[in-house]
């Protein structure tokens, strides 16, 4: 049984830090602020999420376990959070996402008013 | 592979260090800020300073991050364009002084013993007789906690005059008349909805937090000034959230003064009550009949008044540099 704990354990840190590491390749690599947003908020949530219950099945008391399940509440509530006052101030202060165009092409719609 | 990521933490402390410099969006400088403390902790962390990497993460990356935001949105987001207009403006100079400290500075260094070595004037001094008598003497597990309220009470009792001091600089420089007739203004976050429910739902997790670090500290890293600008933090988000007329009718402007005057009066009380039982000054020793019982309750105390001190000064100085934006008119 703690073999498979163990396994699953690392299977979660890789896959967590494997995210973090395309997180970071989003955030450099994305079009435009919302798209980069989106790229850092997994980085946020699900990556420390991963590596967080990772951790959790390798704690050796109780305690420890206890922690890093209050870590985990505290991250999965302050990193949507966040994103989403980002994401707000972002479009109040009238920056408009890319949308696809009509030949394709990524462009910020300039038309609509933003959307509140 | 332990020196691989000290060298990798370091560069990037180096690089953090130089965007700093190199940018001019004033927002992204104290960002860059906050990311260099919470390096410096991590750094802190693998040479086994937890104490110290608390307090860096605390204040270096939370509270003065928080503090520099709210000057920024007193002078503006921008550094002025350039000074080049002044004639004896000379970049040459300082550099040439910068880098000959530098040299001299490394150059100073070749001389100490290297980190962790065991003949090392640290580790062959004062430190034996903390290591090994401060759980007989002291009575608590954490031996940081023992030096920093007990062995060295003086040192940390001026630490926490400093910091009464720093609020009554900021009070008598920048309060402002006007902050007995509260600014009515709506706050910005008003319309934060999520903002506000969730702040909502973490401020008292953060009371509780900054309590636990508060009377964990002779157990575990921590202690009054981890704790103290924790709790301030949690005002802090409050009053940004709800606006500065909704905070100080939490806490008054005048209790908060009182508090942080009466933080360093409790620490000295501590001081001068062992005095009065026949000891020296903040020898806890003569707290009580055990000296072990009387050591534990003068740093009880004397942490409760640290604590005290560091979060009613954090919620000052916060409080009074967004009274004095609002009443600039800009509340942007």
């Amino acid at each position: 049984m703690s073999i498979v704990a163990t396994y699953l354990s690392w299977a979660l840190l890789v896959l967590g830090g494997l995210l973090c590491i395309s997180g970071s390749v989003g955030l450099l690599r994305f079009p435009d602020f919302y798209t980069r947003m989106h790229a850092a908020s997994v980085t946020d949530t699900l990556a420390t999420g991963m590596i967080l219950v990772g951790l959790m099945l390798q704690a050796p008391t109780w305690i420890v376990l206890a922690k890093l399940i209050m870590i985990l509440v505290f991250v999965l509530l302050t990193g949507p959070t966040a994103g989403h006052a980002l994401a707000k101030a972002a479009l109040h202060s009238g920056l408009k996402p890319l949308l696809p165009g009509k030949s394709g092409v990524l462009e910020a719609d300039n038309k609509s008013s933003g959307g509140i | 592979m332990e020196s691989f990521v000290h060298v990798v933490i370091l560069s990037m402390l180096v690089t953090t260090a130089i965007a700093i410099v190199r940018v001019k969006d004033l927002f992204a400088v104290t960002m860059l800020a906050g990311i260099y403390g919470l390096l410096s902790a991590s750094f802190f962390v693998l040479m086994d300073a937890h104490d110290v990497a608390f307090t860096e993460a605390a204040v270096g990356a939370g509270i003065s991050t928080l503090l520099i935001l709210t000057t920024l949105s007193m002078t503006g987001r921008f550094e002025k364009a350039s000074v080049k207009p002044q004639t004896d403006y000379r970049p040459v100079l300082a550099l040439v002084l910068v880098t000959v400290t530098g040299a001299l500075l490394i150059y100073g260094t070749q001389d100490m013993p290297g980190f962790g070595t065991a003949d090392a004037p640290a580790q062959t001094h004062v430190v034996p007789r903390y290591l090994n008598d401060s759980a007989t003497e002291i009575g608590i597990p954490n031996v940081v906690a023992s030096i920093l309220a007990s062995y060295r009470g003086y040192d940390t009792f001026g630490e926490v005059v400093v910091i009464f001091t720093a609020g009554i600089g900021v009070l008598a420089m920048i309060m402002s008349k006007a902050s007995s007739t509260p600014v009515v203004q709506t706050s910005l976050m008003s319309d934060h909805v999520v903002l506000r429910i969730v702040s909502k739902m973490l401020i008292p997790l953060i009371m509780m937090f900054a309590l636990y670090v508060q009377f964990h500290g002779e157990y575990g890293p921590g202690g009054g000034f981890q704790a103290g600008v924790i709790f301030a933090s949690a005002f802090i988000l409050y009053a940004m959230l709800f606006g500065l007329t909704e905070a100080r009718k939490v806490v008054n402007n005048t209790v908060v003064q009182l508090l942080s005057a009466l933080g360093v009066l409790l620490y000295a009380s501590v001081g001068v009550v062992a005095m009065i039982n026949g000891g020296s000054f903040l020898d806890y020793d003569f707290l009580s009949a055990d000296p072990v019982a009387g050591q534990m309750l003068g740093i009880l105390l004397v942490e409760l008044g640290v604590g005290i001190t560091v979060a009613s000064v954090m919620i000052i100085i916060f409080f009074t540099f967004t009274a004095r934006s609002q009443k600039a008119g800009e509340p942007d």
